[in-house]
């Protein structure tokens, strides 16, 4: 009987570690930083908001292209990808009309990968915060 | 507002941000973190400097 409750207490936690993971996981893709604000991680998650927001507003200040859904170009999808990383960011940034312009300066194309990789690391991040929420990293 | 930085700022500021996020997660404890992101930052730039002397002797 004992050794029941403790069993039954045991899979509740799991499945609390489990959802909150989870949770952790989608806020930290939406909002750079959020999954590690999450769990009161409070430096790592200003350093994960400050750095992933100024290097997607860098790169579009530099003029970088947005890339959008073009099933047709496999390299545009790529990118539209690692774009989709940075969750809000880009909705709201596509949503403005921002990136758009066609890229004319060299700097223009540094922007671009300013923008896609700041989406790749914010990737990284939210399975950081899932990684912490679910106990496998301190 | 529009942006049109150096080639070798550019690198620096890439440089900074990546280093950053890769120390908080690729380590556990806030002394590896900073050794590790210091370590990426060193790499970036060391590796970025190697390539830009290549491409020089390969030009000339």
């Amino acid at each position: 009987m004992m050794a029941q409750k403790v069993d039954v207490a045991k899979r509740e936690a799991e499945s609390n570690a489990n959802r909150l993971g989870y949770m952790a996981l989608i806020a930290g893709w939406l909002v750079p930083g959020a999954g590690h604000l999450m769990l009161k991680r409070w430096g790592r998650g200003l350093l994960v908001l400050g750095s992933i927001t100024c290097m997607f507003v860098l790169g579009i200040m530099m003029g970088a292209k947005l890339y959008a859904p073009n099933a047709a170009d496999l390299l545009d999808m790529l990118g539209f990808l690692g774009d989709l990383g940075s969750g809000l960011l880009y909705l709201i940034s596509h949503a403005m009309g921002l990136g758009q312009a066609p890229v004319q300066i060299v700097t223009a194309d540094y922007g671009a990968k300013f923008v896609v990789v700041a989406g790749l690391l914010n990737l990284i991040s939210a399975v950081d915060a899932h990684s912490i929420a679910i106990g496998r990293k301190p | 507002m529009s942006l049109a930085p150096s080639h070798f700022t550019s690198v620096i500021l890439f440089a900074i941000f990546a280093s950053i996020i890769f120390g908080i997660t690729q380590r556990s404890t806030p002394r590896a973190m900073v050794r590790y992101g210091a370590y990426c930052f060193v790499l970036f730039l060391v590796a970025v400097i190697a390539a830009s002397w290549l491409m020089y002797f390969i030009r000339h």
